[in-house]
């Protein structure tokens, strides 16, 4: 594959160049789910580095496979009849390997997780002081009046007003921000080396996402956590990531720092995403471009490249239809494609575009 | 809450005074005539009359009805018919308020039969609870979490089978082998707590055995179906994400969302059977409040029949209201107001 | 109706009677209250302080047209729309359709109106009865209307499922078997069954994924002009609405906050909340993003039961806070702004109403180069009508 034309941003890019050791490295992840009509490949061939205090954003639709990916990262796939192969090495240590004791004590402490939506992954029965408590006082030896003082010090600093009061709500007293607040103070409670959002701000109305957004990059600069940013909305992973990786049909299919995506991305299916979106930062267009067609079955994936039956360019004689397009994880931007390199980049520049 | 509870028993009395009407109606709608079936067979049809009259059968429902419910409130006397009472002074039998009514089959007033059918149906009733909630449950849990595997299907399968029978099927085989054949139980029969508490266990057993039974299986299905939804929650992956042990997963997190509407079933049950358990009772000849209703049925004994319906509707009654005030206690989400 | 007479203008109507002109009026909304009821709770309940879930909303829609109406969850967009649509009550407030005062008709009237005017809904799994076949689904509004088209029922149904891009030979399916974008598509042809003048879209493609919902949006852009349709577009996705939408109204807790042509609504925000919302849209450019500020709402949404006195956006108004002296706050708290016209077409219910500061502009380009204000639907109607009546603040309320 190329080097990419934004090497200025290689730099600051989560993928690390070789100099600072990669503090998530996953290779080849591999999430299969056996059912009765077959096996639902929902991650597969999945390879990606995130530097320490980096942002990834993991950008796919439905079914795409990037929340599969963020529960394997967390082992919640323990247990489960799901497959689950390939390494997941955090600061070298492969997560899959490891036992569900040693698995316990890093969740929530090295790595920690924002849901989609702050009303279900909250307990309904229980306060959220004691919710955030419990999450502290699981990885901290400390009495319940420390515990309760750590608490209301993070509820403050996620910008929830008057938290001693608010310490005894249950979730359904606050407002979906809040919630969303209270969820980001439980994930930073431990001080994780890695955050992962799962479509933190889906659930909420564009100005809460603001806020939330706002927040996130604030405390990531406070604390210091590398972050994945799991989302459908290229506006948020805009605004938030340093690296992007594009996931489709269980397959990441093109992958480099946000510069490179957004303004000179290689894989049609990216080309798709952002052509099909309405959007406000420029000209209204008379008509959206939509990408044709319906999102694969993971039981029955197209044969040769998954994305060919609704790839504009896939032709025959290129093996689209036929041959896997390979993935060169090493590489700074890896795109799966078999369309070659300049002919990709004469197609974005020329009819792809124009258009956007 | 306070105005809650008031309005909700304030609400509850309306339906037993509603239930009180209509039971009498339905009496009345059937096509035996009580006073007749009370006389006997050596009868004339002035007797027939004076039973009538003894009975108050001879005035309007309505009538009846209002008498009924100023015997409930202020207390009243029988017989029924003013110019008897005067005419026999010896036999007017007064009944206290709240006055559920006199029974002329037994004798007696309604409310002292009650008072001392109760405690056998209730002993039944609480017994049968605990065992089908201990082992009901239990296994469901257990059911839920062994998801799939041989003893999930043997568990719910075995209990289906339970299930299946009829009640008295069941207790009848349980009375035979058990006792009868292998006297591994004692003949069941029942001693009043307060006399001998072993006596009244071991007699207890194989009648609230054979109920249980039959609510074992209700209660397997319901528990394991609410753990697996719990489950699934999305609470629960967060939970798992905050790095806690699975003990305190399952024992804070899950259960107690789950056995939330077990609860709810359960206090609904226990109300209904606290009624009387009607095969149950008769099987094992307990003399309890279902076997007083077959009988109070069979012999036309209005008073008893009213007061039976009226005391199961408020246990009924009584249970639901219990239950929705634990689900506030439980669920901080459900408030009353 | 048929399917061969909709092509004709002056169009009819079902009962009859004229159609307007496109770009001129044929729903007129006035003050339109929608209160639920609420109890109080103590042991005799008696009614306390409603919801004000739509509390006086004014404005009009021009056939052929598409009105977007966007706001954040709970601001009361949703019970707008089908309050117009009359399958929520009014409580108060007139709705005029063609000239017709149409408040609160029931019966057969009614259900006349349903001819007429038609809902998609947001929820594509939701909306559609499991039980029923598509064909029995799209066919429903034949039956339940008593109309018998020509060709018949089945094949008219066909027709629609071809026109909106299913298979007609998936008339006997289930809902079940269709992906959420082809649900939506189903949900479309159940609303154009009867050729109704107006559709309102309550958040028709907010379920979709982005290259579905890009599917959807041209279909009901295409089956607009086709149909010679008026549309309701209710979204919370501004960029969505942006791209459909004609006009666009913006509301917040029960009210409108601000309405103007599209172009106008998004470079030239006058309300706070407008500009606020704008700001807050993520925008799929990490230069741009980086470049623009963004204007943070505090505190949380009022309830809609208690709300705030004055202009309900007081409590959360960044120019309340920063720019105004003490009297111009006595004025927010204590009147409720009018909708009032500050240029042609363009209404804005804010006592101090400005343009957006330069650093929330997401839109380097000039935006008046490419639009065309005339560039209504229906050629031949180039003349878009002015400032009319219902937008001056001195309109009398009725109710």
């Amino acid at each position: 594959m190329s080097t990419s034309a934004t090497t200025d941003h290689a730099a600051r890019g989560a993928s690390g160049s070789g100099d600072v050791p990669a503090l998530l490295s996953v290779r080849e992840l591999r999430v299969h789910f056996p059912t009765e009509d077959g096996v639902v490949k929902a991650v597969d061939d999945l390879s990606f580095d995130l530097a320490p205090g980096a942002t990834l954003g993991i950008v796919g639709e439905s079914g795409s496979g990037k929340s599969v990916t963020s529960q394997a990262i967390m082992g919640l796939h323990r247990g489960t009849r799901a497959k689950v192969g390939g390494q997941i090495l955090f600061d070298g240590v492969d997560l899959l390997t490891i036992s569900d004791e040693e698995l316990r004590r890093r969740r929530g402490q090295d790595v920690a997780m924002v849901f989609q939506d702050p009303l279900s992954a909250l307990h309904p029965y229980y306060t959220v002081g004691n919710q955030l408590v419990e999450a502290y006082r699981v990885h901290h030896d400390v009495s319940k009046q420390a515990a309760r003082a750590r608490v209301i010090e993070m509820l403050d600093r996620v910008g929830i007003p008057s938290p001693q009061a608010r310490f005894g709500n249950y979730p359904h007293e606050f407002s979906g921000g809040m919630r969303q607040r209270a969820m980001i103070a439980m994930a930073l409670i431990n001080d994780p080396r890695l955050i992962i959002a799962d479509e933190p701000t889906t659930a909420l109305d564009v100005t809460v996402q603001a806020q939330i957004l706002d927040l996130l990059v604030g405390l990531q600069k406070e604390f210091g956590s590398s972050i994945i940013i799991i989302t459908h909305d290229l506006g948020v992973v805009a605004e938030m990531a340093d690296d992007i990786l594009v996931m489709y049909g269980g397959k990441a299919v093109e992958r480099g720092d946000a510069d490179t995506i957004f303004y000179s991305p290689e894989h049609p299916y990216a080309w798709g995403l952002l052509r099909s979106m309405p959007r406000m930062d420029r000209l209204r267009t008379e008509r959206l471009v939509p990408i044709a067609g319906n999102p694969p079955s993971l039981i029955n994936l197209p044969t040769g490249c998954s994305f060919h039956p609704r790839c504009e360019y896939a032709t025959a004689e290129l093996g689209c239809f036929t041959t896997a397009p390979p993935f060169d994880a090493e590489s700074d931007h890896p795109v799966r494609c078999l369309i070659p390199h300049t002919e990709r980049l004469d197609i974005f520049e020329n009819s792809v575009r124009p258009s956007l | 809450m306070f105005a809650y509870i008031v309005r909700r028993l304030f609400s509850g009395i309306v339906m037993l005074i509603v239930m009180s009407f209509v039971t009498i109606l339905l009496f009345f709608s059937s096509a035996v005539d009580p006073a007749r079936v009370m006389c006997g067979k050596s009868c004339t049809p002035e007797r027939i009359e004076q039973t009538r009259k003894a009975l108050g059968y001879d005035k309007p429902a309505v009538q009846q009805w209002t008498a009924f419910l100023g015997g409930v409130v202020k207390g009243r006397e029988y017989p029924a018919d003013e110019a008897l009472r005067k005419a026999a002074p010896q036999l007017v039998v007064d009944c206290h308020a709240p006055c559920l009514g006199y029974s002329t089959v037994t004798q007696q007033s309604v409310g002292s039969t009650l008072w001392t059918k109760l405690p056998v149906t209730g002993s039944l009733a609480i017994a049968a609870f605990i065992m089908w909630m201990v082992v009901g449950v239990g296994l469901g849990i257990i059911s839920a979490l062994f998801k799939g595997t041989l003893l999930d299907r043997a568990i719910v399968g075995s209990s289906l089978l339970f299930y299946a029978f009829p009640t008295f099927a069941i207790g009848i085989a349980l009375y035979t082998y058990l006792s009868l054949k292998w006297h591994l139980v004692k003949i069941p029969a029942y001693t009043p707590i307060s006399e001998s508490p072993s006596a009244w266990l071991q007699g207890l057993f194989l009648p609230a055995l054979t109920l249980a039974l039959v609510y074992i299986a209700g209660y397997v299905r319901l528990t394991r179906a609410f753990v697996l939804e719990s489950l699934s929650e999305d609470y629960l992956r967060t939970a798992k994400a905050k790095g806690l042990a699975p003990r305190k997963i399952l024992f804070k997190h899950t259960m107690r969302a789950a056995l939330t509407p077990v609860v709810t079933a359960a206090g609904l049950d226990l109300g209904g059977l606290l009624g009387g358990a009607i095969i149950t009772e008769t099987i094992f000849n307990y003399d309890g409040l279902g076997k007083l209703a077959v009988l109070s049925n069979a012999q036309f004994d209005l008073p008893m029949i009213v007061g039976i319906v009226l005391v199961a509707a408020t246990f009924v009654i009584l249970a639901n209201l219990i239950v929705d005030l634990l689900y506030a206690l439980i669920d901080p989400r459900v408030k009353y107001a | 109706m048929s399917a061969t007479d909709q092509t004709a203008t002056p169009a009819t109507t079902a009962t009859g009677a004229e159609l307007p002109k496109f770009g001129e009026t044929i729903l007129k909304v006035t003050d339109l209250q929608k209160h639920f009821p609420r109890r109080t709770k103590g042991i005799i309940p008696r009614p306390d302080a409603p919801v004000k879930a739509v509390d006086g909303i004014t404005f009009e829609l021009r056939r052929g047209e598409t009105l977007g109406i966007v706001g954040e969850s709970g601001c009361g967009k949703s019970t707008a729309g089908r309050t117009v649509l009359q399958l929520l009550k009014p409580t108060g407030g007139t709705i005029e359709y063609l000239g017709e005062d149409i408040t609160g008709v029931t019966g057969g009237d009614w259900r006349r109106l349903r001819t007429e005017m038609q809902m998609v809904f947001q929820d594509p799994y939701g909306s559609l009865n499991p039980r029923q076949t598509v064909g029995a689904i799209v066919g429903a509004p034949f039956v339940i209307q008593g109309i018998k088209p020509k060709r018949g029922v089945k094949a008219e149904v066909q027709d629609l499922l071809a026109r909106v891009g299913l298979n007609p030979e998936h008339y006997n399916r289930y809902p079940h078997e269709f992906s959420g974008g082809q649900r939506q598509r189903i949900g479309i042809a159940r609303a154009i069954a009867l050729r109704p003048n107006l559709i309102v879209a309550d958040e028709p493609v907010s379920a979709l994924d982005v290259s579905i919902q890009a599917q959807v949006v041209n279909l009901l852009e295409d089956i607009q002009n086709e149909f010679n349709l008026t549309y309701v577009f209710i979204a919370h996705d501004l960029s969505v609405v942006r791209h459909i939408s004609d006009r666009v109204a913006v509301m917040y807790l029960g009210k409108v906050m601000e309405v103007a042509d599209r172009d106008e609504l998004y470079a030239n925000p006058q309300h706070p909340y407008t500009q606020a919302l704008l700001s807050a849209v993520p925008l799929p450019d990490p230069r741009k993003a980086n470049k623009r500020e963004r204007i943070l709402l505090t505190g949380d949404l009022p309830s809609p039961i208690n709300p705030p006195s004055g202009c309900v956006f007081h409590t959360r108004c960044p120019k309340f806070r920063t720019e105004l002296s003490d009297s111009d706050k006595a004025r927010c708290t204590g009147e409720v702004p009018q909708q009032r016209e500050i240029a042609p077409n363009h209404t804005v219910s804010c006592h101090y109403p400005g343009p957006p500061p330069a650093e929330i502009l997401v839109l380097e380009d000039d935006p008046e180069a490419a639009y065309d204000p005339t560039a209504l639907r229906g050629a031949g109607d180039e003349e878009v009508v002015t400032a009319t009546g219902s937008d001056d603040p001195a309109d009398p309320t009725r109710a």
